[in-house]
């Protein structure tokens, strides 16, 4: 085989839908492999620790539905990542069904599909933990304790390329898997036909946002990515966009601290000799990847946890005094709830938009407030009653704030609704670190079925 | 000294989560003129960020400037991880407005 070629309809399946348009011109295009990411820690903590996603399934449901009637009809495998946001056990299982579900309906010959869970449980970490192997932390984190652990809901541990090809060695013409990394999607695919390790993960860091890697901007449209043994091309399907030397190489430093390299279970990929060349009107061909093999073989967890139950409140502040006396207007509100609830045992959070909403302490114009703001108060608490309660102790009590020369009397702020509402419940990432495997399949169980029989 | 602000010379310029303890910051020139010319300039280093954005040094990751995107990027550490409460920005996405209005002397 000298090249193959894997078209990437969706950066995140799920998020939002595919543009169908250009997955067809890819679909025509012939790839060997349709493949798509569905995860992303971007989406916060939440879904995760609560074991939900946050992606609508009718949109998950499109995709697939889109992916595996054209995978079948072209005869080619179909490989999904990171089912459902967060990779988790229970979203791998309710894409099986899905794609169970589809094929049933669209009366599909049979095929066999592949699968493989992600979760990590607590005693595997623990067991780490205690005998010394230990669990080191990322992006300046300490070495995961059982503290940390035990604060923890749920935990994935982000596969590479191995339960991937040990699939698709057994034949499976469609993939479901947990959690995993997104190159490594497309680069157990070029892997499985040979293609060296080099241009295979960069042809799953190319191809892991879709047309991402496009201009002019525009997401969820397929691009086809084709990997040589020397060299990856990546071509836009999507009639309106090319993808360019600029597009591509900015492409690599995406979401990524560091755009030289990439980290994946088994190695890291080096893109820092990379050349890129405009070879054709929407081409881009790359050359000069390379990867490095570790010496041992770690996999990424995440981790989140639930901290309380949470509520969340609004209030908006027009007159100018109060604007500039809203940190006594909050701390009065903060010590009402102090009052009631003592010092600790509960979080309650002030964010004022139209002054530092967005960028807290970072916010270089925090000294300049608009000349309305809205302030959004959440509580958090260990029961709904009293996250219920801390939130509209805080939220209420901003109404009552006592500053000296306020003229209006009646009211220190303007409210939307006189009540507090109920948000989902709040999580933290616990979890960020590595764990040492003795190799890349073990922590990954994988099975096979056919479905259509 | 005259000077343009960043936001009339570069093509890109955002901020997104690289995973969920930090938020990287990519400035996009459109060609390797304008690139040279803000690196050049001094404008936009570890120093400038951490002034601009009011923060300590070390919380500044990552700093690079990578020529084949005619880009520079750097990236910081959270004060929180993303999507805690309290945290406004989950995907750290609109954390580079300050950006757009640095003076760039040309």
């Amino acid at each position: 085989m000298k090249s193959l070629k894997i078209i990437c309809p969706n950066g995140h399946l799920g998020f939002a839908p595919l543009k169908v348009e250009s997955f067809r011109l890819g679909v025509a295009a012939r790839p060997d492999y349709i493949a798509a990411d569905s995860g992303s820690d971007d989406v916060g903590p939440v879904p995760l620790g609560s074991d939900t996603s946050t992606s609508p399934e009718a949109w998950q449901r499109h995709d697939l539905e889109q992916m595996l009637l054209a995978a079948r009809e072209i005869g080619v495998p179909m490989i999904i990542g990171s089912s459902g946001d967060t990779g988790s056990n229970s979203r791998v299982d309710r894409y099986v069904e899905m794609i169970r579900d589809i094929a049933r309906e669209h009366r599909l010959a049979p095929f066999t599909l592949g699968t493989f869970y992600s979760e990590v449980s607590h005693d595997t970490v623990r067991d780490r933990i205690r005998t010394g192997d230990t669990v080191e932390g990322l992006d300046g984190r300490g070495p995961l304790t059982e503290a940390e652990l035990d604060a923890t809901d749920h935990i994935v541990a982000m596969a590479g390329v191995h339960p991937f090809r040990h699939l698709l060695e057994r034949g499976a013409d469609v993939i479901i898997g947990g959690r995993s990394s997104d190159s490594a999607i497309f680069a157990a695919a070029a892997l499985h036909h040979g293609f060296p390790e080099s241009q295979a993960y960069y042809l799953g860091k190319v191809l892991e946002c879709a047309s991402f890697c496009a201009e002019p901007y525009g997401a969820k449209e397929t691009v086809l990515g084709e990997v040589s043994h020397d060299a990856v091309e990546v071509t836009a399907m999507h009639p309106g966009q090319r993808c360019t030397i600029a597009s591509v190489a900015g492409h690599a430093m995406y979401e990524r601290s560091n755009p030289f390299h990439e980290f994946v279970a088994g190695g890291m990929l080096d893109m820092s000799h990379c050349h890129y060349a405009q070879v054709a009107e929407k081409t881009t061909r790359v050359t000069g990847a390379r990867f490095v093999p570790a010496p041992q073989i770690r996999v990424k967890l995440e981790g989140a946890g639930k901290v309380g139950e949470r509520f969340v409140g609004i209030a908006g502040i027009r007159d100018p005094y109060t604007i500039a006396h809203v940190d006594e207007v909050i701390a009065w509100a903060r010590a009402q709830v102090r009052e009631r609830f003592g010092d600790t045992g509960y979080e309650l959070h002030y964010n004022v938009f139209g002054r530092d909403g967005i960028m807290g302490a970072m916010e270089p114009l925090r000294d300049r407030p608009g000349h309305e703001l809205c302030i959004v108060v959440q509580g958090v608490a260990p029961t709904a009653e009293m996250a219920e309660e801390v939130a509209m102790t805080g939220t209420r009590q901003l109404f009552y704030a006592r500053l000296p020369a306020v003229k209006g009397t009646a009211g220190g702020v303007s409210f939307l609704l006189d009540e507090v509402m109920r948000a989902s419940p709040a999580y933290t990432w616990t979890v960020n670190h590595t764990m040492r495997v003795d190799d890349g399949l073990t922590p990954f169980p994988t099975h096979i079925e056919r479905v259509g029989e | 000294m005259a000077t343009k602000k960043l936001v009339e010379i570069a093509k890109t310029i955002r901020s997104k989560n690289a995973g969920v303890d930090k938020i990287t910051f990519d400035i996009i020139f459109p060609d390797l003129a304008s690139y040279h010319l803000v690196r050049e300039s001094g404008a936009i280093t570890r120093e400038t960020m951490a002034k601009l954005l009011g923060i300590s040094q070390n919380r500044i990751t990552d700093f690079v400037a990578f020529d084949p995107a005619c880009a520079i990027k750097f990236t910081i550490l959270r004060e929180r991880p993303s999507g805690s409460a309290g945290d406004p920005d989950i995907f750290g996405a609109q954390q580079y407005g300050p950006l757009l209005d640095l003076e760039v002397p040309v």
